[in-house]
């Protein structure tokens, strides 16, 4: 069975919502069941965003992701937030460069990813959360590389796709380095 | 899968009801629908259709009334607030017979609330928001792709029985993207609209389209008249699904929309512990689906538990169909706070282990 609910959450502007519709794109391109549900309540009017994403074969119930098998946290507000939600043996990847502390569990898989240095390495800053993306997908394994980047390519801007596609390959490229 | 598109619920309800041909939306923005008139903003002019933003939701309903009495197919989208201030003109447009679609993405009240996913309008829907005896069918879908499939279907009801029809979501219905697909339907065979007021063309009398009847035996007439027009739509326009219930079962929830889906999940994780549930999950809101407790209430030992984003305003609609032949429970949520899914397993166990009848 191929299932994933995860959740994505960090400031509005850090394209968290975009990281999930692409993720939600790609599942539904590898003919997954998927969901997309935002938050657009009072705590998007304090600058958070998140977004609920569901993947999988069966069908989907709620779209609300109450135990979540991955969470994707681009400030510490989120990780707060949303750390008690992730089930045990579930996989937490956070940006090491904005979020000040690691987890507090130690049930669960944690990856820090300088993100924002490495984005910068790339040469936008803005490019940081498809590197959490990149390698969120090459971590869970619930949709492959290639159907994340054509994904990408059909949905997105064609003028951001070579950095879209260089940050989720570096992304996915932190991988080996650390899970050894 | 390879006509499939992902949709906002919002912005599948502007595209369906422009493949369903619809000519004129009014509309007036509030959170959680706006970029449902967003969406026909800028599609519907391209098409040379209508769209308007009235000054009020006052103004958008009867903006809709004027344009249903051309003959049109039309539409207006709000959420609660909004669909109260519009709730004289629903009742004059039922009082004048047109037909129209009212979409209602529902967010929390009373008042101006707040602007997430509710079900508390359910009262206002089925039981008549506006004065008088009338009543409108009540589509409530669960998945953006029923979205699409009801408002198609909805604007064909409202043409064959010349009525208002209501489409009422949650602010989560709205909001969520799913896959979804526009396959090509079969229309209905729908009756011409020789009342509609087009101008002459040829004949001696003007149409005329009212809902003031001033001699009270032609009034009573009137509503007799739309009395035996419901009857027929609670004859053949009822829907729901059964969803688990072709076993005997435990215990069956009642739900609907968003919280049909979270019983969906409950199901499922009551399986794990032993615990049988099927789903009752009304389609149409009105008229209810009293035959789905016909065929139900002799197939669940603890009877059944309504699931509500409300204070338990379905409830009643429940007891009217099981009318005591077997327990009634209740768990819901209210303000836009939305049923977890084990919570609504806890009260289960409550009337299952336990055998009493709670009410959350």
């Amino acid at each position: 069975m191929a299932s994933q609910e995860i959740v994505f959450a960090g400031f509005g502007g850090q394209g968290i919502l975009s990281m999930g519709k692409f993720l939600a794109y790609a599942g539904m391109d590898a003919h997954l069941n998927v969901s997309w549900l935002p938050s657009y309540g009072p705590e998007m009017r304090g600058g958070t965003a998140n977004c609920h994403v569901i993947l999988t074969d069966e069908t989907i119930g709620s779209p609300v992701v109450t135990r979540a098998t991955s969470l994707l946290v681009m400030n510490g507000p989120s990780l707060d937030k949303f750390e008690h939600t992730l089930v045990p043996g579930g996989l937490l990847i956070l940006d090491s460069d904005l979020v000040n502390r690691t987890a507090a569990r130690t049930d669960i898989e944690v990856l820090h990813i300088p993100a924002q240095t490495l984005a910068e390495q790339l040469g936008s800053k803005k490019a940081a959360n498809m590197i959490l993306l990149g390698a969120l997908v090459k971590r869970t394994g619930i949709v492959s590389l290639e159907i994340l980047l054509q994904s990408v390519h059909e949905h997105g801007k064609a003028t951001f796709f070579e950095a879209n596609k260089k940050a989720i390959e570096m992304g996915a490229g932190m991988i080996p380095q650390l899970t050894h | 899968m390879g006509n499939k598109v992902l949709m906002k619920g919002t912005e599948a309800i502007g595209e369906a009801a422009m493949r369903a041909n619809c000519q004129c939306f009014f509309g007036y923005p509030i959170t959680p629908q706006t970029e449902v008139a967003a969406y026909m903003a800028k599609k519907m002019p391209a098409l040379g259709r209508v769209f308007v933003q009235a000054e009020s939701e006052i103004a958008a309903i009867h903006m809709v009334y004027g344009a249903a009495g051309t003959g049109v197919r039309c539409m207006t989208s709000s959420s609660s607030p909004g669909i109260s201030l519009m709730s004289e003109g629903i009742s004059y447009i039922a009082g004048a017979e047109l037909p129209c679609l009212i979409v209602n993405i529902v967010r929390g009240g009373p008042g101006l609330g707040s602007i997430q996913a509710a079900q508390s309008d359910y009262f206002q829907a089925t039981k008549g928001g506006g004065h008088g005896d009338y009543n409108m069918p009540v589509f409530a879908p669960s998945s953006v792709q029923e979205m699409i499939d009801l408002i198609q279907e909805a604007f064909d009801v409202a043409d064959e029985y010349r009525t208002p029809c209501m489409i009422m979501g949650d602010g989560m219905l709205g909001q969520m993207m799913e896959p979804v697909e526009f396959l090509d339907r079969q229309p209905r065979k729908l009756p011409n609209k020789d009342w509609a007021a087009t101008g002459l063309l040829g004949r001696k009398t003007h149409n005329v389209i009212n809902s003031l009847f001033l001699a009270p035996e032609e009034l009573e007439q009137h509503n007799t008249h739309l009395q035996e027009k419901y009857k027929i739509i609670k004859e053949n326009e009822v829907r729901y699904e059964l969803f688990d219930c072709d076993r005997e079962n435990d215990l069956i929830l009642v739900a609907y929309g968003t919280t049909s889906r979270i019983c969906k999940n409950v199901i499922r994780s009551a399986e794990r512990e032993g615990i049988l549930l099927g789903l009752v999950r009304p389609i149409t809101l009105w008229p209810f689906p009293t035959k789905a407790f016909e065929e139900t209430v002799h197939h669940t030992r603890f009877g059944y538990l309504t699931v509500e984003m409300s204070a338990g305003q379905m409830v009643e609609d429940v007891q009217l169909a099981v009318n005591g032949r077997a327990p009634i429970g209740f768990y819901g949520r209210t303000g836009g706070m939305v049923p977890h899914p084990d919570d609504i397993l806890a009260t289960v166990k409550q009337m299952v282990h336990e055998g009493v009848q709670v009410w959350h």
